[in-house]
């Protein structure tokens, strides 16, 4: 049976690893992630969760680790935030490239210089091109939910997969969560059934050198080139769209929670401003536009859960009627503009949707976003676009001067 | 002869490549002519600058002279350094045909 809880993000985290039946575990201690780790540790000490915790002495190794379990078919796990986020950031590559279904929490937090512990999506976004799937998670019932969607998708897409939320905002703070059946989880989860599997009795090389083009090896088999391994990862990301849907409905169907898939939106409908954010940042402005709907401004929300593989035909869709696009971001691409926003406008290009598109970089290192601050930012800008400013770059609440 | 790998990952089997085995990662081959060979024209141990200059040490005086193959890593300083240009580098696939 399910049952609620009143739970922290990270413990709703721990809770969805153990439904997953994951098999090794190995994590380095790094704020704010660390209680979900630990939890996971306590409960394998105490024997109510049967599997490997292997400690390590770096991020770096970690997901090593979690590269060489997954190699031999366990089902594995790691979370991390920030630093360790980033130090990890040359094995992203090897386990995408290895085609291996890790899922990682990453709790999202800033990046030194200088030293923050507090929350950004800066860690989770520098990592956009390590061939990773990142969903982001708006509250900590999203986060349980998302964890199990997950290996689901990891494992039929046979990618690995970042379940980003945000430090501190979501990893510390209780909610009531409904913790779903562990029977329907196992329906919902089949057992991982890895590509390759390591054994003495049948030796292969994993990853050796591979030349640029195609070629045969001594059994006459047409091995593929670099560039066809490359290839093949693009078109597993953009395949994951469908699986990621999937996941979404079939999840909504048997456990009566639909997170949205790729995308999700809130009164967008009639709507003549979009908000568009991602993770808790994105929950909050659901209620500046509240606010701005009582004010006689009709705003709506689009919250990108999926931002790779990005959402390109839903946000076309669901923002084609929209007049004015205001994105907020907890994250820069130092030397151009959010992140979110480049990619948001480049999904939009050409396709005859003009709206005027604002970014607005909000909440870095912890600074704290309210729903009136948004609504405000909102009305500034609708003001600026109805004097003729299409685009827009400002740092919200960043006293510049 | 259509039998494409279709694996998501890189992988070759079988396990070829340990002690220092180049096994099928070599992308050429060094082909020895005797009729150029200096050593196989004298019909005496002669030359063997090509013993001389391998860097893997895989060149086996005689005479013939023989490579093992299976250390040989492709590098072609042997055929560089062959003052009668008795050496040929030849493609992987073409010299296993031979
Ligand atoms: S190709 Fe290189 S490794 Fe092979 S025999 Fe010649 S010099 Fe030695
Ligand atoms: S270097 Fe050339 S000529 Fe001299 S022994 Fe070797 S193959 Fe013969």
């Amino acid at each position: 049976m399910s049952e609620v809880k009143i739970l922290t993000g990270n413990q709703a985290a721990a809770a969805a690893v153990k439904l997953c039946k994951v098999q090794v575990i190995s994590a380095y201690p790094i704020t704010p992630s660390t209680s979900l780790t630990e939890t996971l540790a306590e409960w394998i000490e105490r024997g109510e969760l049967k599997a490997e915790y292997v400690r390590v002495e770096s991020e770096h190794s970690v997901m090593t680790v979690c590269v060489a379990a997954a190699t031999v078919g366990a089902r594995v796990f790691t979370s991390t935030s920030s630093h360790g986020l980033l130090y990890m950031h040359e094995q992203l590559h090897w386990a995408a490239g290895s085609r291996l279904p890790i899922v990682t929490c990453v709790v999202n937090r800033g990046v030194g210089a200088p030293w923050s512990i507090f929350n950004d999506q800066q860690d989770s976004i520098a990592q956009r091109d390590t061939g990773w799937i990142q969903l982001y998670c708006r509250d900590n019932q999203e986060i349980i939910d998302t964890v199990i969607q997950a290996y689901r998708i990891a494992e039929q897409a046979y990618c690995p997969v970042m379940v980003c939320y945000d430090g501190f905002v979501l990893s510390h703070t209780m909610m009531p969560v409904e913790i779903p059946d562990a029977e329907k989880v196992n329906a919902f989860l089949p057992p991982y059934k890895p590509h390759t599997f390591l054994s003495p009795e049948e030796p292969r090389n994993i990853n050796p050198v591979i030349f640029p083009s195609q070629r045969r090896d001594d059994l006459g088999i047409l091995r593929d080139g670099y560039m066809e391994f490359r290839w093949k990862l693009q078109n597993a990301l953009e395949g994951a769209r469908e699986i990621i849907v999937a996941a979404n409905r079939e999840y909504a169907e048997s456990f009566g929670r639909d997170h949205g898939g790729m995308l999700w939106s809130y009164k967008t409908d009639d709507a003549e401003v979009c908000i568009v954010g991602m993770g808790s940042l994105a929950s909050e402005a659901t209620a500046a536009a509240d606010l701005l709907r009582e004010g006689g401004i009709r705003a709506g929300v689009v919250g990108i859960r999926a931002y790779r593989p990005f959402p390109r035909q839903e946000v076309r869709e669901v923002l084609k009627k929209a007049p004015a696009i205001v994105i907020f971001e907890k994250n820069v691409s130092y030397g151009y503009e959010g992140a979110l926003s480049a990619d948001l406008k480049a999904a939009l290009y050409g396709t005859g949707i003009d709206a005027p598109v604002h970014n607005y970089i909000a909440g870095l290192g912890g600074r704290d976003v309210k729903a009136a601050e948004l609504a405000e930012a909102v009305r500034a800008s609708l003001a600026d676009i109805a004097s003729g400013t299409r685009e827009r770059q400002t740092w919200l609440n960043c006293v510049t001067e | 002869m259509e039998i494409k790998d279709d694996n998501i990952s890189a992988m070759c089997r079988p396990a070829i490549g340990e002690a220092g085995r180049t096994g099928d990662w070599r992308d050429s081959t060094p082909v020895i002519d005797p009729a150029k060979c200096i050593a196989s024209l004298k019909n005496r141990p002669a030359c063997y600058l090509c013993w001389l200059y391998c860097p893997e040490g895989v060149v086996i005086t005689g005479n013939p002279i023989r490579i093992d193959l299976d250390y040989c890593k492709g590098c072609g300083i042997c055929a560089e350094e062959c003052p009668a240009r008795a050496i040929a580098m030849v493609m992987h696939e073409e010299a296993k045909n031979e």
